[in-house]
């Protein structure tokens, strides 16, 4: 038991910008990606206030432009990367019996590499230059189109922080990701075989690697843009030859691979709180593993599928649209893997519970649109629109935001050791889940009637302001959801009710530590037997290694 | 655990080190091949401006190709001197792998020197500028942060600081040495021998 | 309708079976027993792997055909040839065998098979008209290619679909569909030069005068622009700025006053001119039929 002395704010302060351990900087990620969401979420608002009416003028064009740009990017790069690379932190070296991660001070720089960069992004506001001169903020969109970005077309400094701050950044992802890979691969307990390991620490080492092939990508191409703007390359400059499709290809083959970096720890944490929460294993385990490295590898060739509309030849239009058929195969596994293992089971609705079934059906509907995006021609007319908005946020708020909720109720009591009030809970769900329906439900309308993405305003009589409408109200809904959890965080943090070591009777090894766990996460490292640990040690007349 | 099957497998695990180097590698992989892709993906394409054939000449750098890959075999044997606690050898050798990649390097800025100064051709002149300078430029980068390395590693190997405790420390920068070889013969080939 | 109807199906059958199991195997609270742990199943794991990977073949195949069949990299027969470039922000075409450019607006003949080449004079734009065909970019350094057969009369209303900067929501698109009859009394209007109406406030002087000869060209009186939209015809359109206002005197009057009050941001500069200056360029103006 660790003696609490009183320990002044500046030492404690100290504690924790100087830490290497991967608790607290699991915390510092996650609670900085909390922040981010939140201004993200501003940036939301405003765009959908803009859009509620045609031409209205709260925005102005360029301050839209920054603001959806900085929406796209922040949610991303500042939001999605750190709070899965925080749970990852937090969670791997716990659940694979190992005291922490392999590098804790990379690790630690890895964090302050993030932590600075997105600083540097923002301070993009009050330094920056953008397009016309006014914003500060970067107003290219998240992929920063060629020669859109080019010093001719995007004469102020705005560029430039979007290249620095995530080129920063993502130096940071990657050595998270070294970290990842090697404390997964060389630091599991006895008996954990890849095949013992949680599922959760399968997708995390398939994510680790796919940050590995796609993050230097893009830090060439950055490194490329910046060459341009700033030295007088000419890689993407037209006057010279350049062709502006080698920024897309390359982009997007780091694009690509990024949205299932974001989506693959949204299946790790719905695949640890399903089973528990059904009270069953997790069905088909080994084909899930199989499932998850097809969805690296196979992620890995679809990129082109945000290109169908650039005048690529029919071959290569079919290649990929193939190809992005094919990653809907392990996909759909995953979902009928969870599904199967509701079933049969003693499901409590508890919160984590709630938000992983909401995940189950948003996904699904996700990756249907996703589907009907990858017939070509289908694509012609849905590309750019609001069709692609409505199918990107169903798969990553519907999808990964809801899992995200989904660990953060489940694991919170580990992490603080106190319990979130499940009625609060459960209305931020609600209000969540209406909200999530309404904005962007009828997006993939206002798409069908040729509503493009990134416009400032559009025009009336032509179909668009129901549907508009309707997603700016949705938006209002979804305030008193996100509203709730920021009460229901901050009451818990004070006066939740003690959570114990393993609150809701769950099977793997970060259970049998105390909540929060020590500094050294077990007295002795464990030894296991199966993928179930505490299963096994709960039911000794029926373990899980018979079946396995 | 109260009840244990017969045999708990006992995963044989690889050190941190071989797994991180490794994990390093991959990702400087794709970094070079990103460059090279548009490296290829430009090759001809320059609207104006000397091209390769008309500038790059195969003999300087191949004179310093084979610097940098004799480096790989010396370091081979400052290894080996190494692990059989041979403290004279492994400086010795050492010595002789930082000189060859500072050859390397030297090499390198005596073509850049001829290229910039006498033919006027930078970044900015063409496409072929661009791409040239970037992708030969940051594997010379990679050489230059290796030399670093391996400078600092002889510094303490002089001072007597290295200790057995360190020698696979050692062989993890000399893979990253290899590694940077390896990149070598692919951007060699594509600029010096396909290229032109 | 295919696509539609395969993701129905699975949305229902997925969804339906979601829904089922939570109602179905809901905890009831008295339970004292963990319920039966299912591992897995081979033949069920097998069974929706495979029959996915037939639907998605089929897609592939369906597809696959579509892609092909509406390849078009020639102009058919008899076709309406129109280069269209884009620029920020606004849309430039030039009817290729019949020799004319206009700005915003393209009519067509109805039932005749129309093919685009398109190019762009700055940034990746995308040319999309929703009701007559997808969309295809316009990336600077290469010609792609779009057509479509507008088979009824009409105004079709599209705009650009690729991020193009900052007036990107206003370069909008009007693609008109009439009678032979009528298409080829506008292309006769089309290709004569401005015509000669006396501007009793001198606007044709001031024009000339005052540097918008430098970017707009009027056939007939000054061809040294190109960087603007051509204005010979510009009466004959129903929108300005391609399409961010009315074609109307007072919308040019306001134009001319200040650019960015109707489309902040664009490329028009603000010449400073004074009320008299404006109404004399707009009576030109007005002129340009």
């Amino acid at each position: 038991m660790i003696d609490k002395t009183y320990s002044p704010l500046s030492s404690k302060l100290h504690e924790w910008v100087t830490t290497a351990d991967h608790k607290k900087l699991g915390v510092m990620y996650i609670v900085c990606g909390i922040l981010y969401l939140f201004v993200a979420g501003c940036e939301a608002l405003m765009i959908r206030w803009q859009l509620a009416v045609p031409e209205n003028d709260v925005l102005s064009a360029e301050t839209y432009n920054a603001f959806f740009t900085m929406h796209g990017t922040t949610m991303i790069f500042l939001v999605g990367m750190p709070i899965i690379l925080g749970a990852a932190n937090y969670f791997i070296p716990l659940m694979i019996g190992a005291r922490d991660m392999a590098f804790p001070r990379l690790n630690a720089f890895g964090f302050w590499l993030f932590f600075f960069g997105g600083l540097l992004l923002y301070f993009s506001f009050l330094g920056g230059q953008g397009l016309s001169g006014e914003e500060g903020a970067p107003d290219v969109g998240w992929f920063a189109y060629a020669p859109l970005t080019s010093t001719t077309f995007s004469p102020g400094s705005s560029t430039d922080y979007w290249i620095i701050s995530l080129f920063v950044a993502g130096m940071g992802s990657i050595m998270t990701a070294i970290n990842l890979v090697t404390t997964i691969l060389t630091m599991r307990c006895k008996g954990m075989t890849l095949m013992k390991m949680p599922i959760f620490a399968w997708m995390m080492l398939v994510d680790a690697i796919l940050i590995l092939i796609a993050l230097p990508t893009l830090a060439a191409i950055q490194i490329m843009l910046l060459l341009d703007r700033q030295f007088g390359a000419h890689f993407f400059d037209a006057q010279a030859g350049a062709d502006p499709l080698i920024w897309q290809h390359l982009f997007w083959f780091f694009g690509h691979p990024e949205v299932y970096i974001l989506i693959l720890p949204g299946f790790a944490f719905v695949s640890e709180v399903t089973p528990v929460f059904s009270r069953k294993v997790l069905f088909g385990y080994p084909l899930m593993v199989v499932a998850t490295v097809s969805i690296g590898f196979i992620a890995l060739g679809v990129w082109a599928h945000h290109m169908f509309a650039t005048g690529l030849s029919p071959t290569i239009l079919a290649y990929f649209s193939g190809a992005t058929f094919l990653i809907g195969v392990p996909t759909g596994m995953k979902v009928f893997n969870w599904i199967a293992t509701l079933w049969g089971g003693q499901i409590r609705f508890a919160t984590p519970m709630l938000f992983a079934v909401g995940f189950i059906a948003m996904f699904t509907i996700g990756g249907l649109t996703g589907i009907m995006l990858a017939v070509v021609p289908m694509d012609w007319q849905l590309s750019d629109t609001y069709f692609v908005v409505g199918h990107f946020h169903f798969v990553l708020f519907g999808g990964l935001l809801f899992a995200i909720f989904s660990g953060f109720f489940y694991w919170f009591p580990k992490v603080t050791g106190k319990m979130l009030n499940e009625t609060l809970g459960k209305w931020q769900f609600w209000f969540l889940f209406a909200g999530f329906l309404l904005t962007f439900g009828p997006m993939h309308f206002s798409g069908f009637e040729g509503m493009p993405r990134r416009i400032y305003t559009y025009m009336p009589n032509r179909g668009l302001e129901f549907y508009n409408m309707l997603s700016s109200i949705g938006a209002v809904v979804q305030v008193f959801g996100f509203g709730l959890f920021v009460v229901n965080v901050l009451h818990s943090l004070r006066k939740g009710k003690p959570a114990g070591d393993d609150p809701w009777d769950a099977w793997t090894l970060e259970w049998s530590t105390t909540s929060p766990p020590p500094p050294w996460n077990f007295a002795t490292l464990p030894s296991i037997a199966s993928r179930r640990p505490l299963w096994d040690s709960k039911h000794p007349d029926d373990p899980d290694w018979k079946y396995e | 655990m109260t009840s244990q099957p017969n045999s708990i497998s006992v995963p044989k695990m690889l050190p941190h080190g071989h797994v991180g180097m490794m994990s390093v590698i991959t990702t400087e992989i794709f970094f070079f091949a990103s460059l090279i892709v548009v490296y290829l993906a430009y090759l001809g394409k320059s609207i104006s401006g000397p091209t390769p054939e008309e500038l790059l000449s195969i003999g300087l750098v191949s004179i310093n190709t084979v610097a940098l890959l004799a480096s790989s075999v010396t370091i081979i044997l400052a290894l080996k001197a190494l692990r059989s606690c041979n403290q004279k050898k492994f400086l010795a050798w050492l010595f002789v792998t930082v000189a060859l990649g500072t050859w390397f390097l030297v090499g390198t800025a005596i073509e850049w020197t001829g290229l910039i100064g006498d033919a006027h051709f930078t970044l900015q002149t063409n496409l072929f500028g661009s791409t040239f300078y970037t992708l030969v430029g940051f594997h010379a980068f990679h050489v230059t942060f290796g030399v670093c390395a391996l400078s600092f590693i002889w510094f303490c190997g002089f001072m007597g600081w290295v200790q057995k405790k360190h020698h696979q420390n050692i062989e993890y920068v000399s893979w990253y040495w290899h590694f940077v070889d390896t990149v070598w013969i692919a951007v060699f080939l594509v600029v010096y021998v396909i290229g032109r | 309708m295919l696509v539609f109807g395969v993701i129905g199906i699975i949305f229902v059958v997925t969804q339906g079976a979601l829904v089922w199991s939570l109602i179905r195997y809901r905890a009831r609270g008295d339970e004292t027993t963990e319920p039966p742990q299912i591992y897995g199943s081979n033949p069920i794991e097998l069974a929706w792997t495979v029959i996915p990977i037939l639907i998605v073949f089929i897609l592939f195949l369906v597809t696959t055909r579509t892609i092909y069949s509406l390849d078009m990299q020639e102009p058919p027969e008899g076709a309406l040839r129109v280069k269209v470039t884009g620029h920020q922000w606004w849309w430039e075409f030039e009817y290729l065998d019949l020799d004319f450019v206009t700005a915003g607006e393209l009519h067509v003949p109805k039932g005749v098979p129309v093919f685009l080449d398109l190019r762009s004079a700055d940034v990746i734009h995308s040319f999309w008209v929703p009701r007559l065909s997808g969309k295809t970019d316009c990336i600077p350094n290469r010609e792609n290619h779009l057509w479509f057969q507008a088979d009824e009369i009409g105004t079709w209303y599209g705009q650009c679909a690729e991020f193009c900067g900052t007036q990107h929501a206003k370069m909008l698109i009007r693609v008109i569909s009439e009678e032979e009859s009528e298409f080829e009394a506008w292309v006769a209007n089309q290709k004569l030069d401005a015509p000669q109406v006396p501007t009793p406030l001198n606007g044709k002087e001031m024009f000339l005068s005052l540097a918008c000869v430098n970017c707009h060209n009027v056939n007939g009186i000054m061809m040294q622009g190109g960087f603007a939209p051509n204005l010979t015809h510009l009466m004959s359109r129903d929108t300005i700025a391609s399409g961010a206002a009315e074609n109307t005197p007072e919308n040019l009057k306001q134009w001319l006053r200040d650019p960015n009050s109707i489309k902040d941001g664009c490329r028009m500069p603000n010449m400073m001119l004074t009320e008299d200056q404006i109404d004399s360029l707009v009576e030109f103006l007005t002129t340009l039929k």
